[in-house]
């Protein structure tokens, strides 16, 4: 498996001038950049009003998002930690304007104000402890907390990351739930290991009509050309919590029974067949020892 | 930055509760013409703190905006030209954003303000 950036270095340190160059000029990730970027958009469920909004851009990074953004039309402010990002987003002079900002520390923002906010592959660095001062609940909360106040009664955050597994997942969408969020995970694609994308959906707000959460992509046929085939997304309705239940449920139905006589003579015949020395079976084969023993 | 990001922008020290707005410091000040959209400007007039916007560019040294806005005045050409050249369209280069309850400096350059807080600010 390819190591995960993460795990290098802290985001400011990690993409330096040149990791910034090459971000950007790499075609391959303009690309993606873009699509995730349009699939963010049209999760936001902006109304179609025709005008423009004011949008946040949440580790803009180079501003290869925020270029999407400008297509459409919205007015946009970024945030990013790599001041090298920035500097190459400044030559690129993109239409929004950007700003060098922690969103572990929280957003230095005004309540209320924003009518959407989109983030593209960054708040899975949320989850590192670089320094010995970062807690990163500590500074999920506060991220969480801070985006929460700043955006408009029912705008909508769509948070595209790499979590490392389920368990990150879990601490990600659960802090942001604890601040007041509604909403929860969309996975596009999640039979393909390589299209496969994750969204958290959150609403600001008490929920409303349209707060329901939107489908996810390629569920059933799995295909990653097949883009059009929307469906229903049992796993993306709700949060996934599965994963740690069905754990729970294993370990129990282990220690209270065991596996069994027959299963363990079973088991002895297949090992006999393959030529391997096994003990006899006797009336003592899978028998429980005795306490005192 | 524009004065739009400059409304929106508030200090986020732990413990200031009156961190807005920003007084600015500017050694540079750009223009950069953008298209107009009276729609948006509709749009995103409520959202703005008026004052906060009048004192900003009162600071640059731009042309007075009124002190309050009548609703007519939002269907107004004229006006919303006013209002959408200094929203928009001034670019603050070089300077500084500061926090009025502490006074801290976040420093701004080549138009990006540097939002960072030290450890002990979090």
């Amino acid at each position: 498996m390819a190591t995960r950036p993460e795990q290098l270095a802290p985001p400011e340190v990690f993409y330096n001038d040149t990791e910034a160059r090459k971000y950007t000029t790499s075609s391959r990730m303009v690309e993606i950049q873009a699509n995730l970027t349009e699939r963010a958009l049209e999760l936001l469920n902006l109304p179609e009003d025709g005008e423009p909004k004011l949008l946040l851009d949440l580790g803009c990074g180079s501003g290869l998002s925020g270029e999407s953004l400008t297509e459409c039309g919205h007015h946009w402010l970024g945030m990013d930690i790599s001041e090298a990002m920035l500097d190459v987003a400044c030559e690129r002079e993109v239409e929004g304007d950007v700003m060098l900002s922690d969103i572990g520390q929280g957003l230095p923002l005004r309540t209320g104000v924003f009518d959407g906010a989109i983030s593209i592959s960054a708040i899975q660095w949320l989850c590192n402890a670089d320094k010995t001062a970062n807690d990163p609940r500590q500074r999920l909360k506060a991220f969480f907390q801070t985006l929460y106040r700043s955006l408009a009664r029912g705008a909508r955050a769509v948070l595209q990351f790499y979590p490392d597994g389920p368990k990150q997942v879990e601490m990600i969408s659960s802090a942001a739930m604890r601040v007041g969020f509604s909403g929860g995970l969309v996975v596009d694609f999640p039979h393909s290991t390589r299209a496969k994308k994750y969204f958290l959906v959150l609403m600001a707000g008490p929920p409303s009509v349209n707060s329901t959460l939107p489908k996810a992509k390629g569920v059933d046929g799995g295909s990653e050309s097949n883009e059009d085939d929307v469906s229903e997304d049992d796993e993306g309705a709700t949060v996934e919590f599965a994963d740690r239940q069905r754990h729970a449920k294993r370990r129990r139905k282990d220690g209270k029974r065991g596996k069994g006589r027959s299963w363990i003579l079973n088991k002895k015949r297949q090992q006999r067949e393959k030529g391997v020395e096994v003990p006899a079976d006797t009336k003592y084969t899978g028998r429980k020892r005795k306490a005192r023993f | 930055m524009r004065l739009l990001t400059h409304n929106m922008l508030a200090c986020n020290i732990k413990g200031v509760t009156k961190g807005y707005p920003l007084k600015i410091e500017a050694t540079k000040t750009e223009e950069k013409e953008t298209d107009f959209n009276a729609g948006f400007l509709r749009h995103i007039y409520p959202k703005l703190d008026w004052k906060a916007l009048r004192e900003a560019a009162a600071s640059l040294g731009l042309e007075e905006l009124p002190e309050q806005v009548e609703p007519s005045q939002l269907e107004d050409e004229d006006f919303l030209r006013r209002f959408h050249h200094v929203l928009l369209e001034i670019h603050l280069e070089e300077g500084a954003l500061v926090c009025p309850e502490t006074g801290r400096r976040f420093p701004v350059s080549k138009g990006i303000p540097n939002m960072l807080l030290n450890e002990d600010e979090v």
